[in-house]
């Protein structure tokens, strides 16, 4: 894992005396508001409804156990004991007093974490596959590359004022876990014909009030280029985006205003010169990132334990099936360790559950921790003869939840329990259909399901791109909840379409059951999953059976 | 003929805690929605925020929220945004609800 050297921490800590300082002046009263805020914003600190939000960056979604241990602590003395996994691999702590959060910098400063540039319009934390240097689909690590992003994009003085903000994933496996096609530059690893690993480039993707799937800029860009080739898009969107009106302000709106070809000359021009000025980043320094990140050193001997285990315990083996995924050794798995129990908050784990996930990533886990863009945490290396012990110790700690990627897998935002800018709740939503879809007992049946919710058109719940995405509204003071269908946030990625006019939160459950019934009863056969049939059918019949129910409802 | 003004209040988020709080009629702030004064004119509101807003030192993101008036002469708020803020979350027992 990538340790800070003299460089990094000196300009963390900097930057923790230097608010700690900014702070003291706003509660003395030499700060007004006015001046304040966009300092705040700088080092990730929200005001909510109820209270501040600090977010705090989790770069390409790594931790090791001492930072989820740190993490914990602060959940414990600065908020009510719980922090909030975020879709961008943040985490956000929701109660902090304002005069408390120089000490929570200073404390995640001690093991290597920071606030910054969790906000503004400026280069947010790079994200990248939760899956990276684990997967066994994957071409390459894409944390190195990611690493290098954030010490190239953080304090870039070019970048600090930028028409919006500008949010970049990265992805090593053709498998897209990392939603690259929905970021302002999506990056994926691939390798040309003579087998150099290079990158794809997306610009232009995007949620939010426009949706828009990310274009190819660049079929193949050799590695080495790829600090100029990326100073050119930003120069390119900092020059030319727009900044006459906040809506209309990201780079998707200039991809798609001024067209494809017409960017692609401009970047390849900017690219010219930038690349004449600056040839990339030093080889040591690169050489010396990708020795960060080199594998663990694998334990290959096997055991029964694993397979025996299934044999004996049902629970288990669903929690297999579910739960864990192929890793690149045969003799490892990936464990994801859901943040999604029945009716819980998504995202949401206790600092005792934080706890839990650390000592089980440093006895049995290389020491590795993983956040999701899907709110779920990934022990990243496990052996499989071991795996039994983990499933056993998640289990007495309320982790064991066996349903990554089923219809319980709720990702939501945060919503207008919390957040300053939704139009309706989220989280109930997410409580309530997992409730409900535990009732039925029919999330093995229905198998695939991703439902996304978002409490506004903003879209942290990435409600466009899930399979069944929900969005809620403010409908002439009344929360209203309006359906999409059919979005894909994968290397297929795809804009959900709306079904129609929006439901209120009573009658959102039932049409969300008859949408999974409506799958259930037409598809070819149980391998179909809801997403294929989606295809292969159209909206046309959930419609019918939202829409006819909702009629039904109103008349009794 | 004009429209009847809908009564407001002045809700900010305390400078320190960041908990919702309202303006009262001896131009300091509660914790409490119903404590506060209440505007009946857009003259009389305007008044209310712009004295409201010369407390930076106590108080962020200062607002008019609309209500309307109970049974007890005390007001409640109208949008569902300003009563879940007299509350907290829907999905813990946290902030005003446990306080109170």
């Amino acid at each position: 894992m990538y340790r800070y050297d003299d460089f990094d921490e000196a300009f963390v800590r900097n930057r923790v005396a230097e608010f700690r300082g900014q702070v003291e002046r706003r509660i003395d009263g030499s700060l007004t508001e006015d001046e304040f805020k966009p300092l705040r914003l700088m080092n990730g600190v929200y005001l909510q409804l109820h209270a501040y939000m600090l977010r705090v960056a989790i770069p390409y979604g790594t931790l090791n156990s001492r930072q989820m241990r740190q993490l914990a602590l602060v959940a414990e003395r600065f908020d009510k004991g719980y922090g909030h996994f975020t879709t961008r691999q943040n985490i956000q702590f929701n109660w902090p007093r304002l005069k408390d959060i120089p000490e929570i910098l200073s404390l995640l400063a001690d093991v290597e974490m920071h606030a910054i540039q969790t906000s503004g319009n400026c280069i947010r934390n790079v994200t990248a596959d939760h899956f990276a240097g684990a997967a066994a689909d994957e071409i390459e690590d894409p944390r190195p590359t990611a690493e290098l992003l954030r010490q190239w994009s953080t304090d870039h003085p070019e970048f600090q004022f930028l028409p919006r903000k500008f949010k970049i994933a990265i992805t090593g496996a053709p498998n897209d876990r990392a939603v690259t096609k929905a970021h302002d530059i999506g990056l994926r690893m691939v390798r040309n014909e003579a087998g150099e690993p290079g990158y794809e480039v997306i610009v232009g993707g995007g949620l939010g009030r426009t949706p828009m799937v990310g274009k190819t800029v660049r079929d193949f860009l050799p590695k080495a280029d790829l600090l100029p080739y990326l100073e050119a898009i930003l120069q390119v969107y900092n020059l030319s985006g727009r900044r006459d009106n906040k809506y209309k302000a990201r780079i998707k709106i200039l991809v798609h205003e001024t067209g494809l070809d017409e960017i692609k000359a401009r970047v390849e021009a900017a690219f010219e010169e930038k690349k004449r000025a600056f040839s990339g980043a030093p080889a040591d320094l690169v050489s010396a990132i990708e020795a960060a990140f080199a594998p663990p050193s694998f334990d290959n001997t096997r055991s029964l334990a694993f397979d025996r285990a299934q044999e004996a315990n049902p629970a288990f083996r669903s929690f297999v099936e579910t739960n864990v995924a192929e890793h690149k050794n045969p003799a490892y798995g990936i464990v994801s360790v859901s943040l999604k129990p029945v009716g819980g908050t998504p995202g949401d784990a206790t600092a005792e559950q934080m706890r839990v996930l650390a000592d089980l990533a440093e006895q049995y886990g290389h020491d590795e921790l993983r956040i999701s863009h899907e709110q779920n945490v990934i022990l990243p290396h496990v052996r499989k003869a071991d795996i039994p012990a983990v499933y056993e110790a998640l289990r007495e700690a309320g982790l064991a939840t066996a349903n990554i990627g089923l219809v319980s897998d709720i990702i939501a935002c945060p919503g207008m329990d919390y957040c300053a800018l939704a139009t309706a709740r989220s989280i109930p939503v997410a409580q309530a259909i997992s409730k409900r879809f535990d009732e039925l007992k029919l999330e093995r049946e229905i198998g695939p399901l991703k439902i996304k919710i978002s409490g506004c058109i903003n879209a942290c719940g990435h409600h466009h791109v899930g399979h069944i995405g929900i969005l809620g509204l403010d409908k002439a003071g009344k929360e209203n909840y309006q359906i999409t269908l059919g979005g894909d946030g994968t290397e297929t990625a795809t804009i959900g379409e709306r079904t129609g006019p929006g439901f209120d939160a009573d009658d959102l459950v039932p049409a969300i059951e008859a949408i999974v019934e409506t799958y259930l009863n037409l598809r070819e056969d149980a391998a179909e999953t809801f997403l294929q049939a989606y295809r292969r059918l159209g909206a046309d019949p959930f419609k019918q059976a939202i829409y006819s129910e909702k009629d039904e409802a109103r008349a009794a | 003929m004009a429209r009847e003004y809908r009564p407001r209040i002045v809700t900010a988020n305390d400078l320190i805690e960041g908990d919702a709080v309202y303006f009262t009629a001896s131009h300091g702030w509660s914790r409490e929605h119903g404590e506060a004064v209440v505007a009946f004119s857009a003259d009389a509101a305007d008044g209310l925020l712009e004295a409201a807003a010369k407390q930076q030192d106590r108080i962020v993101g200062v607002y008019l929220a609309e209500v309307e008036m109970g049974p007890d002469h005390r007001p409640q708020p109208v949008h569902f945004r300003e009563a879940f803020r007299t509350r907290g979350p829907s999905n813990y027992f946290h902030g005003k609800q446990a306080q109170a």
